[in-house]
C-alpha cells in the first residue's frame, strides 16, 4: 500500500486490541493522534509528542513503542495494543488492580504508559526483578509517585500475589489504606484529562507566542490571512478581549495580558491566536503571519534587574521589585557578636519546571449568556474570577468544570487556557478547544523562582542558634503570578524549623524578562532551605558537633515560639521526626565510614540531613472551604466536593473524613467533584491546605448530616448508622430505629437531608516585622540522604533516603507515603539535574527530571503528632515532602567530598569544577 | 498536506528519492521529535515523506566469513539481541542505553548516523568497529568509511537522491573485545555528555595487537584517538589504563553547552577511556557474545 504518491488522507487497516479497524487519516499523523482522534482511544496520552515521556506507550506487534513516534502509515497491518485492551492473558487487567492497591497511580496521566510498558515487560519476562523492571520502565516518566510504588505493584503481579485493598466501614475510614476512590478510571485509561474530551463541533485554537524575551511588535492585515486560509475562522488579538485584557493572582497584581499589546515581555508570551479547523490552525506557520518584530535587549536575572538604570519591566515598579517581605525579631546585630561561631554563604538556584506530564488543555462552550470551561486546573474558583473579568461578565456567568488533572504541583494554579478559550468561544459563539504542546507548556507556564540568597547564621558554644539573617532575591520573571506569596513565605520560614531568638529575614520578588515564576511546591522555601541547612552544617562543623545533634537541639517543638511570634501549642513534631530517624542516621554514618575506608578514592559516600517546616494554608488570609453531603429519598448519598484532586488524593482523603464524620462507609457515597455550579468553594489545591482546611469542612459536613439524622431518630452520639437503599437504620445500643427516607419531605431534587461544613484556618495578619500567626499549623520533616559520588566524574547517585514526616494524622497512609515519595523525587531533581533555561531546555529531552532509575529506596516514618485544629489531627504533607530533600543531598555530597555546593542543580560538571577548584560555570 | 510514500522495494524508494525532496522516515525517533520542536514554535512546514520501513530487503542482518552486514532498518533492540562476536559488546551495550525500550524497539542504527548528532551513541561504536556505510541511489551503490560519512554537525555525505542501505563491518580480529561507556546526568533517557567506545584485541600472552578507541560528544563529530591506539599496540593489555596521556586526546575539541562545560568533557573523556580500559583489561573474555 501507499507505494504511490497519495496526497492527504489514506485508508489504513490495522488491528487494535484484537479488533480489525480501518481509519482514514494523514499517514504521517502520529499513531497517538490517530488512536485518540480517529478511534476515540484517549487512554493513550500525549505528554510531549517527542518520545521523551512515554505516556503514549503502546505495543506494536508485541513490542512497546511510543505512539507519538510511530506514523499512522506504519501501523498498516500492525497489531496494536493499547491500555484499553486486556493485555496478553489479561496481564494489563492484573496490573491495573495492583496499581490501584499500591497507590501506584496518583494523577494517572503516566499510568497508561506505565501499564503498557509493564505489560510488555511481564509478557516477555514473567520472572523478573526490580532492576529489570526499571530497565523496562526507563522510558516512561512519572512526576507524581517517585516510581517506587509502581515498581512494587509490578513485582506483585510478577510474584502472583496481589495486595488486597481494605474496605473501610463507617467510622473507621480515617487511617485506612483504601484505594483511591477515583483510581479505577485512571488505571483503566478512561479518566478524561484536559485533552481527552471536547464537543464534536469544537473549533481548535492555537496560540502564537513571542519567540523573543523582549520585543515590540506590530500586526499587519490579519483579516487577509483569514480570508486566504481555508478553515481558519479568525485570528484573535487583544482587541477581541471583551473585558479586561489582564489576569493575575492578587487584585493589585493582575499584570499579565491575555494577548500582548504591542510589547512582549518574555519568550512564550501570547501574541495572537488562530481559531479554526485543526488542519487550518496547525497548517499555518507563525512566520506566515504579518507580525513585525523589533527585538530589544532583555533583562535577564535579578542582578541585571536591580542595577541602576535597568530597563523597567513594568512601569509601576521602577526598581523592578514586585514585592518584598520580612521577619524581624530580637536584635541580630547585638546578639551575633556574642555567638561562638558564625557561618555565612551565598546560594543560587535556577528556574525549575513543574513538568507535570499533562500539558494544559481544555475546551470552552458558550451556553446562553454563560461560559462553561472544562480544563485541567488547581483552582476552579480563581479561574472563575479571572475568566469573568476577561469576559467582562459577572462571576455567576462562568462555570468551571475541572477535568482530571495530570499533575499540577502549583503550575496549574494560574490560569493558562481558561481566558484564551473564553475569549475564543465568546467571539466565535461556538465551542473551542485547545491543547498546549509540551514546548508551549514549558515556555509559557510559571516556574519555580530562581533565587540568589545570602544568609548568615550564628550559634553559641553548645550549638544553640543565636541569630539568623537571610536576604533573598527571587526572580519572578515577566509577570507577578505568585511572586508576592514567595516574598511573603520565605522570610517566615527562611531560618528553618528552629528556635532562633534573633532573626532578620528579607525576600524580594524581582521582575525580569524571563518566564514568569509562580507557585511550585514550597513557594520559595525549598530555595531558602538549602541556605539554612547548609549553614547549620557549617556551624556543626565549626563546633565539631554531629549534624543530627545540632538540629535536635534547635528543633522547634510543642510550646516553642517561632520567630514570627507564634507559639506552637501542639503538633510541632520535628523533635519526634529527628528521634525517629536517629538510628538510621547513625547506621548510615557507620556504613559510609566503612565504605570510604575500603574505597580506593574513586567513589566516596556521604550522608546528609535536612529539616523543614511549612505553614499549611494561605499566609495570613482567610481561605475557607465549604463541603456538602446530601441524602435523597431513594437513599442516594452524595458528597459535593469542590476541591480538585491533582493526583495528591484529596478526593479520597476528604471522602474518608466526610464518611467518618457521618458514620457511613466511603463506598456508600456518590461524588460530585469540583464543578463550580454544583459544589461550594473549597479554595485552591495549593499550600498543602486541602487535607487540613477542606478536610475539616468535610468532617463538619459529615457531622452536620449525622447530627440531623440523630436528632430525627432521637438517638445518642454513639449510634451506628447503616444505609440500605432508601432505608436508614440508626442503632443506638439495643434500640434500633429505621427511617424510610421516601417518607421524609424532599426538596425539588429529592434531597431529604443535607450536611454542610465550612472551615477557615485560624491565622492572623503579619505586621511590618513579620510578627503574627500566619498559619493555623505547620508540617515538619527531617530527612537523611546517602549518596555515592564519583570523585573523578563528579556524578552523584542517591542510594538511600529516610524521611520522617510529622503529618498530624495520616488519613490514608498509602497516599501519604505516595506524596512523600513524589516530593522526594522532585527534591532530588531540583538538587541534581533540573534547570529550566528559556530557549534551551523547553522540552523533556533537554530538561531532565528523575527517571525510575534515579530514585533510591525510601524509608518513611509517619509521625502522628495530632494537630488539634486539624481534622482527626491531620495537616498537610504535599509540599513538605520536597523541601528537606535537596539540603539532605547537598549535605551528603559535602560529607562524601568535603566540597560545599552552593548552587543547584549539582550537574556533574559543576561538582567536578568544585572538586578541582575550578571556578563554576 | 504533504505526500507520504511507503514503497516496499528499494528500487521504488530510490525513484521517489530521485524525484523530489523528501524526509526519509525509518523508526521516526528523530524525525518526530524534530517536528515537535518546530511545531512548538509555530513552524508547520514539512516536506513529503518517504517511509522506508516497509522495505523488506533493508531488514536483514547477514554474517559472512569476512564481514557483517546490518540492513538499514536494523533497530537498537535487534542489535542488542543479536548473536554477535565479542567485538560488538560495546555497540550492544550502547543499544541498551539509547533512550528507553520504546526508542530501542523502533529507532534504527542507520537513522542514528544519518541524524549525525554529536551525541549519537552509535557513532563512536561504529568508528571503533571500522564500519563502512553503504549508500544507494538510482545511479548505483557506493560505500563510505564511517569517518568520512559524517562531515560535520548533523551533516553527512548522503546525497539528496541517496539512501543508506546498510552498515558493513569487517569481521573483527581474533580475540577482539568491545566495550562502551556513556556519561549522563540521569539513569535512563539521557543524552550523553560524553561517551567512549573501544575494541581491543590481545594475543594469548596479553599483548595488544589491535586497538581502536573513539570518543563522542567531545567534538562536532565523534573521533578516533589514533595516537592512543598507536601507543597501545605491542603493550600488555593490563597496562592499557596507564598508557593514557593527555596528548592522545588532542583530536577532541570539546565545547560547553547546557549539559556540561568543555573543560569537564575534556577531563571526563580521559576518565571514561581509562575506566573502559580497566574493564577490558580486567575481564577480557567475560561476556557472552
Ligand atoms: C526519547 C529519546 C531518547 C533518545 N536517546 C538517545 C540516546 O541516548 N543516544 C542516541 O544516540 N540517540 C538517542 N535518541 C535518538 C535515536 O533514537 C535516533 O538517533 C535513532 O537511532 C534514529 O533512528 P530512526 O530510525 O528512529 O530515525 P528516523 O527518525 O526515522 O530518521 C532519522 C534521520 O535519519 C534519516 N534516515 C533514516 N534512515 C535513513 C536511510 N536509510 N537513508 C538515509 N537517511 C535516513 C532521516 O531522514 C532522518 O533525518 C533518542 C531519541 C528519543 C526520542
Ligand atoms: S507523548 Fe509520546 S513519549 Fe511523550
Ligand atoms: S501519576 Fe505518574 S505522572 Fe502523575
Amino acid at each position: 500500500m501507499l507505494d504511490k504518491a497519495p496526497l492527504g488522507v489514506s485508508t489504513i487497516r490495522l488491528t487494535v486490541n484484537g479488533e480489525a479497524v480501518t481509519v482514514s487519516a494523514d499517514p504521517f499523523a502520529s499513531l497517538a493522534n490517530t488512536l485518540r482522534d480517529e478511534l476515540g482511544l484517549t487512554g493513550t496520552k500525549i505528554g510531549c509528542d517527542a518520545g521523551d515521556c512515554g505516556a503514549c506507550t503502546i505495543r506494536v506487534d508485541g513490542e512497546q513503542a511510543c505512539a507519538c513516534l510511530v506514523s499512522t502509515g506504519q501501523a498498516e497491518g500492525a497489531d496494536i495494543e493499547t491500555v484499553e485492551g486486556p493485555g496478553p492473558d489479561g496481564l494489563t487487567e492484573k496490573l491495573r488492580k495492583a496499581f490501584l492497591a499500591h497507590g501506584a497511580a496518583q494523577c494517572g496521566i503516566c499510568t497508561p504508559g506505565m501499564l503498557m510498558a509493564a505489560t510488555d515487560h511481564l509478557a516477555r519476562n514473567p520472572a523478573t526483578s526490580r532492576a529489570e523492571i526499571e530497565d523496562a520502565l526507563g522510558g516512561v516518566l512519572c512526576r507524581c509517585t517517585g516510581y517506587l510504588k509502581i515498581v512494587d505493584a509490578i513485582l506483585d503481579v510478577a510474584g502472583g500475589s496481589v495486595l488486597e485493598t481494605p474496605r473501610a466501614e463507617g467510622g473507621n475510614a480515617v487511617g485506612a489504606r483504601i484505594a483511591r476512590v477515583d483510581g479505577w478510571p485512571k488505571v483503566a485509561g478512561t479518566d478524561l484529562f484536559g485533552a481527552d474530551d471536547a464537543p464534536a463541533d469544537a473549533l481548535w485554537m492555537r496560540v502564537v507566542r513571542s519567540p523573543h524575551a523582549r520585543a515590540t511588535f506590530t500586526l499587519g492585515d490579519l483579516d487577509a490571512v483569514v480570508a486566504a486560509t481555508p478553515g481558519l475562522e479568525t485570528i484573535l488579538t487583544h482587541k477581541d478581549v471583551p473585558g479586561e485584557n489582564s489576569f493575575g493572582i492578587f487584585p493589585h497584581t493582575r499584570d499579565q495580558p491575555v494577548f500582548a499589546e504591542g510589547h512582549a515581555r518574555f519568550r512564550g508570551e501570547a501574541i495572537v491566536a488562530l481559531v479554526g479547523t485543526k488542519e487550518a490552525v496547525y497548517g499555518l506557520s507563525d512566520t506566515d503571519l504579518p507580525i513585525a518584530w523589533t527585538v530589544e535587549p532583555p533583562v535577564t536575572g535579578v542582578g541585571e534587574a536591580r542595577i541602576d538604570g535597568a530597563h523597567v519591566v513594568h512601569s509601576g515598579k521602577p526598581d523592578n521589585v514586585l514585592a518584598s517581605g520580612r521577619v524581624k525579631c530580637g536584635d541580630v546585630e547585638g546578639a551575633r557578636p556574642t555567638a561562638a561561631v558564625i557561618a555565612e554563604g551565598r546560594f543560587e538556584t535556577g528556574f525549575v519546571e513543574h513538568a507535570y506530564i499533562e500539558p494544559e488543555a481544555g475546551f470552552a462552550v458558550p451556553v446562553g449568556d454563560r461560559m462553561e470551561i472544562t480544563c485541567c486546573t488547581q483552582a476552579p474558583y480563581m479561574d472563575i474570577d479571572e475568566t469573568a473579568r476577561v469576559l467582562g461578565v459577572e462571576k455567576s456567568q462562568v462555570r468551571i468544570r475541572p477535568s482530571a488533572c495530570g499533575g499540577g504541583f502549583g503550575g496549574k494554579l494560574d490560569v493558562s487556557v481558561q481566558p484564551l478559550l473564553a475569549v475564543a468561544a465568546r467571539v466565535m459563539g461556538k465551542p473551542v478547544r485547545i491543547v498546549y504542546t509540551r514546548t508551549e507548556s514549558m515556555s509559557s507556564s510559571p516556574k519555580r523562582h530562581p533565587a540568589q540568597v545570602w544568609a548568615r547564621s550564628s550559634a553559641d558554644g553548645e550549638g544553640r542558634l543565636v541569630s539568623f539573617e537571610l536576604d533573598g532575591d527571587f526572580n519572578t520573571g515577566a509577570y507577578a503570578s505568585w511572586g508576592p506569596t514567595v516574598a511573603g513565605r520565605v522570610p517566615v520560614h527562611g531560618m528553618g524549623p528552629y528556635k532562633v531568638p534573633n532573626v532578620l529575614t528579607e525576600a524580594r520578588a524581582i521582575y525580569t524578562n524571563e518566564t514568569p515564576a509562580g507557585a511550585f511546591r514550597g513557594f520559595g522555601i525549598p530555595q531558602a532551605a538549602i541556605a539554612h541547612e547548609t549553614l547549620l552544617d557549617d556551624l556543626a562543623e565549626k563546633l565539631k558537633m554531629d549534624r543530627w545533634q545540632i538540629r535536635r537541639i534547635n528543633a522547634l517543638g510543642n510550646g516553642d515560639t517561632t520567630p514570627s511570634g507564634q507559639t506552637l501549642h501542639a503538633s510541632a513534631g520535628l523533635p519526634e521526626c529527628l528521634d525517629a530517624l536517629k538510628p538510621d542516621w547513625e547506621a548510615a554514618l557507620q556504613r559510609v565510614a566503612e565504605f570510604n575506608a575500603r574505597s580506593d578514592g574513586r567513589k566516596r559516600r556521604g550522608v546528609g540531613i535536612g529539616c523543614m517546616w511549612y505553614g499549611c494554608g494561605n499566609t495570613s488570609v482567610a481561605n475557607p472551604s465549604t463541603m456538602r453531603i446530601t441524602l435523597k429519598q431513594d437513599g442516594t448519598l452524595t458528597f459535593f466536593n469542590g476541591a480538585v484532586d491533582i493526583g495528591q488524593g484529596s478526593t479520597t482523603v476528604l471522602l474518608q473524613m466526610a464518611a467518618d464524620g457521618l458514620g457511613l462507609a466511603p463506598d456508600q457515597f456518590d461524588m460530585v467533584i469540583g464543578d463550580t455550579d454544583l459544589t461550594f468553594d473549597a479554595g485552591k489545591t495549593s499550600a498543602s491546605r486541602q487535607t487540613y482546611v477542606s478536610g475539616n469542612a468535610s468532617r463538619l459536613a459529615g457531622e452536620d448530616l449525622r447530627a440531623k439524622i440523630l436528632k430525627l431518630a432521637n438517638a445518642g452520639e454513639d449510634a451506628r448508622l447503616s444505609l440500605d437503599g432508601g432505608t436508614l437504620t440508626i442503632a443506638d445500643g439495643q434500640a434500633s430505629r429505621t427511617i424510610d427516607l421516601a417518607t421524609l419531605e424532599a426538596d425539588g431534587e429529592g434531597i431529604v437531608l443535607d450536611g454542610i461544613g465550612t472551615w477557615d484556618p485560624p491565622a492572623t495578619a503579619l505586621d511590618e516585622n513579620g510578627q503574627g500567626s500566619p498559619y493555623g499549623t505547620y508540617g515538619f520533616a527531617a530527612q537523611t540522604a546517602e549518596v555515592e559520588v564519583d570523585m573523578r566524574l563528579g556524578t552523584v547517585k542517591v542510594i538511600d533516603i529516610v524521611a520522617a514526616h510529622d503529618v498530624g494524622r495520616a488519613i490514608n497512609p498509602t497516599l501519604t507515603e505516595g506524596q512523600i515519595h513524589g516530593g522526594i523525587a522532585q527534591g532530588l531533581g531540583l538538587a541534581l539535574m533540573e534547570e529550566y533555561l528559556p530557549g534551551r531546555t523547553e522540552n523533556l529531552h533537554d530538561y531532565l527530571i528523575p527517571t525510575v532509575g534515579d530514585i533510591p529506596p525510601i524509608k518513611t516514618y509517619l509521625i502522628e503528632d495530632a494537630e488539634p485544629t486539624g481534622p482527626y489531627g491531620a495537616k498537610g504533607v504535599g509540599e513538605p515532602a520536597l523541601i528537606a530533600t535537596p539540603p539532605a543531598i547537598l549535605g551528603a555530597i559535602r560529607h562524601a567530598t568535603g566540597v560545599t555546593v552552593r548552587q543547584v542543580p549539582v550537574l556533574p560538571h559543576r561538582l567536578w569544577e568544585s572538586l578541582n577548584g575550578e571556578s563554576g560555570s | 498536506m504533504a505526500a507520504y510514500f511507503r514503497p516496499t522495494t528499494l528500487e521504488e524508494a530510490l525513484a521517489v528519492r530521485a524525484a523530489q525532496p523528501v524526509t526519509v522516515l525509518a523508526g521516526g525517533t528523530d524525525v518526530y521529535p524534530i517536528r515537535a520542536n518546530k511545531v512548538g514554535w509555530g513552524d508547520m512546514h514539512r516536506d513529503d515523506v518517504l517511509d522506508i520501513s516497509a522495505i523488506a530487503e533493508l531488514k536483514e542482518i547477514e554474517q559472512t566469513a569476512d564481514r557483517l552486514r546490518f540492513g538499514a532498518l536494523t533497530t537498537w533492540s535487534q542489535m542488542r539481541r543479536a548473536d554477535l562476536p565479542e567485538a560488538f559488546a560495546g555497540y550492544q551495550a550502547a543499544s541498551r542505553d539509547v533512550g528507553g525500550v520504546q526508542v530501542q524497539n523502533r529507532g534504527t542504527l542507520v537513522g542514528n548516523i544519518c541524524t549525525a548528532s554529536p551525541a549519537g551513541d552509535g557513532i563512536p561504536c561504529l568508528l571503533s568497529l571500522d564500519a563502512e556505510i553503504e549508500l544507494a541511489s538510482a545511479r548505483g551503490r557506493r560505500t563510505v568509511p564511517i569517518q568520512d560519512f559524517i562531515t560535520g554537525y548533523r551533516q553527512t555525505v548522503c546525497g539528496h537522491d541517496e539512501l543508506v542501505t546498510a552498515i558493513l563491518i569487517p569481521r573483527p580480529p581474533a580475540g577482539a573485545v568491545g566495550d562502551f561507556l556513556k556519561l549522563g546526568a540521569r539513569r535512563y533517557l539521557v543524552i550523553s555528555i560524553a561517551m567512549v567506545a573501544a575494541v581491543i584485541a590481545a594475543d594469548d600472552t596479553g599483548v595488544i595487537h589491535h586497538a581502536s578507541v573513539a570518543v563522542g560528544a567531545c567534538s562536532e563529530v565523534a573521533k578516533r584517538l589514533h595516537d592512543l591506539e598507536a601507543a597501545l599496540l605491542g603493550q600488555p593489555l593490563a597496562s592499557a589504563p596507564d598508557l593514557i596521556e593527555h596528548a592522545h586526546f588532542a583530536a577532541l575539541k570539546p565545547i560547553g553547552d547546557l549539559r556540561a562545560s568543555g573543560h569537564y568533557r575534556d577531563s571526563a573523556a580521559r576518565d571514561l577511556v581509562r575506566d573502559l580500559f580497566v574493564r577490558l583489561s580486567a575481564e577480557p573474555k567475560r561476556r557472552a557474545a
